[in-house]
């Protein structure tokens, strides 16, 4: 946490180093801490050099920080190859001065130490490397390696000390790496001498579910997320997950598309909820929000655009059997691969695993539309807060990829169930679905109840779902009016 | 491999020794070392041996090449294989076990 109070150096708010890392920089307030070293402790395998490679390429591509790369472990060749199937071209970076891969190579059978020495090689290679290319960051991956190779403990640890405080009187934006201890977060406790920023990286497996994570152990003199953040390795590298805080800085799209129903259409200005938006069904049981997303779904596919429908409750089977009865049939989209579903309960693993699989399937199947049927089987896996938490980063990811979200929610007969309350707030198009009781008939009655950027209607229609799809129309009823609206 | 033999003595056939001192500017523990060393040699390879002293300071380009970390490090570049002996080679028994000059014991 912040602690603002030691030192003037440290009242000041921290100049911030980008990370590029999508995810990162969110959680950390803009990046690691500029001109400072941070420490990356991780468990073998956890990702730390990638980490590590990430903020130098990006630094290099993105941010005209130049990086100088110390491997300990891997020579040039391999770190390149590694990272070649992420896109990071190592030997351009190189040829253009923007990157120094310096291979570190230590063997303990060809050295034998004898009296008193330094680090000073180290230092000399390091410092030349950055003057050489005027770099701005700087890995150190993994220092700990000299651990193994050099016996004297006493002077590697006088040495390392004053390595990360000649890194920081250099000015770099350093990242060393660290070996998870058995109990510790470093094997040897490099963490002592790294005072600035202290991240740790996991990767657990978990009910046969393997999750990577993400902990800011320490970063003084910033506020930052103190969660575990499940991170991503896909293609792009590395991606910290959930988004949290994208801010309001999405990209608004003006075009609109259809709900699948003319008068729902028109009823939302004529066109339909707008495109890249999140639109919340809330309804009692049966009042018919799965048919209303159905019909959304079918339109969509008989344009030719992807869909993915993730079901929490229902089987694809039961959904495609159960819409048919209402005339609308998905199963030639499902059989051209415009239509996924994705069947999972909600109690089948925790919420980041839920929010890792839907990120996951998203990135696959490139879907314009997203459906999440329903939002509140959540609640059963995590509380209110959680769960909320989780849902905006949904929200905020789908925004992000302009991408249209259809959440459904089942309220309580009667009763403005908290749970959407809670996320309504994130949400653009609120619709709203009700049993109606008049005249000893039950009626579906539909309104909508907010809809941003558009003139919508404040009527409340009927709504029937029938052997041809969902038909809309004019409401009449008689009775007492707070019996149609009893929020 | 060659073989490796008890005494220093032995070493005589092999003429041709080539030795390099890494050192960072003239500090205390540098000038020991270049010392030490040209004691041992003196004593154990006169004639025979050719030491040359690299300043880092003067040259950093030329860290890598011999993958150099501490400091003061001395390279066996000759004979092969190639051995380094890191410190400011005070114990002599240690650098003649580590030039291969003596087994270790």
């Amino acid at each position: 946490m912040a602690q603002g109070k030691r030192s003037k150096q440290e009242i000041r708010t921290l100049p911030k180093s980008p990370t590029g890392i999508p995810g990162m920089d969110e959680i950390t307030g803009g990046g690691l801490p500029k001109g400072r070293p941070t420490l990356i402790a991780g468990a073998a395998g956890c990702g730390k050099t990638l980490f590590a490679m990430e903020f130098l390429v990006n630094g290099a591509i993105q941010y005209d920080e130049p990086g100088v790369f110390i491997a300990f472990e891997e020579n040039a060749e391999e770190l390149a190859q590694n990272v070649a199937s992420l896109g990071f071209d190592l030997k351009e970076l190189v040829r253009q001065k923007k990157l120094i891969i310096d291979y570190v190579r230590v063997e303990r059978a060809e050295i034998q130490e004898t009296g008193e020495y330094d680090l000073d090689g180290l230092f000399i290679r390091l410092g030349y490397a950055i003057d050489t290319i005027g770099a701005k960051r700087v890995a150190l991956d993994t220092v700990e390696v000299l651990f193994s190779a050099l016996s004297n403990r006493g002077i590697l640890r006088a040495e390392l000390q004053r390595l990360f405080r000649w890194l920081k009187d250099k000015g770099v934006s350093a990242v060393i790496t660290a070996e998870r201890g058995d109990g510790t977060m470093t094997r040897f406790g490099l963490e002592e001498y790294v005072a600035d920023c202290v991240i740790l990286l996991d990767h657990r497996v978990n009910e046969q579910m393997s999750t990577r994570r993400l902990r800011i152990v320490k970063y003084r003199g910033t506020l930052h997320g103190t969660n575990e953040y499940p991170f991503l390795i896909t293609k792009d590298g590395i991606s910290v997950l959930p988004i949290t805080s994208l801010g309001l800085d999405h990209k608004a799209p003006a075009g609109r598309v259809s709900t699948g129903i003319k008068e729902l259409d028109d009823m939302l200005g004529g066109k339909g909820y707008y495109r890249g938006s999140s639109i919340l069904l809330s309804g009692t049981a049966g009042t018919g929000k799965s048919s209303l997303a159905a019909s959304f779904v079918n339109a969509a596919c008989q344009r030719g655009e992807r869909c993915l429908y993730f079901s929490f409750e229902e089987s694809t089977e039961q959904i495609i059997r159960n819409m048919r009865s209402i005339g609308i049939n998905l199963s030639p989209h499902v059989k051209k691969g415009l239509l996924q579903f994705h069947v999972a309960r909600p109690t089948l693993y925790g919420l980041e695993m839920h929010l890792i699989t839907i990120h996951e399937l998203i990135k696959q199947h490139e879907p314009e539309i997203v459906i999440l049927d329903p939002i509140t089987d959540f609640f059963a896996v995590g509380s209110q807060a959680e769960v909320k938490a989780a849902i905006t980063r949904i929200i905020d990811f789908l925004k992000a990829n302009q991408i249209t979200a259809l959440f459904t929610s089942y309220t309580e007969e009667d009763t403005p169930n908290e749970s959407v309350v809670g996320v309504s707030s994130l949400i653009d198009t609120w619709i709203s679905l009700r049993n109606l009781e008049n005249r000893g008939e039950r009626r579906r009655g539909l309104f909508v109840l907010k809809s941003r950027g558009m003139a919508h209607s404040n009527q409340i229609r009927s709504f029937e779902l029938t052997d041809n799809g969902i038909k809309i129309g004019a409401l009449e009823l008689v009775g007492p009016r707070t019996l149609l609206n009893p929020a | 491999m060659e073989k490796s033999k008890p005494r220093a003595r032995s070493r005589r056939t092999e003429k041709n020794w080539e030795l390099r001192l890494y050192v960072a500017g003239q500090t205390p523990k540098s000038l020991a070392a270049f010392a030490n060393l040209k004691k041992i040699c003196e004593e154990h390879l006169a004639g025979q041996y050719h030491i040359e002293v690299i300043d880092l300071i003067k040259k950093p380009q030329l860290a890598s090449g011999d993958q150099i970390l501490a400091i003061p490090t001395l390279v066996r570049k000759l004979p092969e294989p190639i051995r380094k002996i890191i410190g400011d080679l005070s114990d002599t028994e240690r650098v003649l076990v580590g030039l291969n000059l003596r087994e270790q014991k």
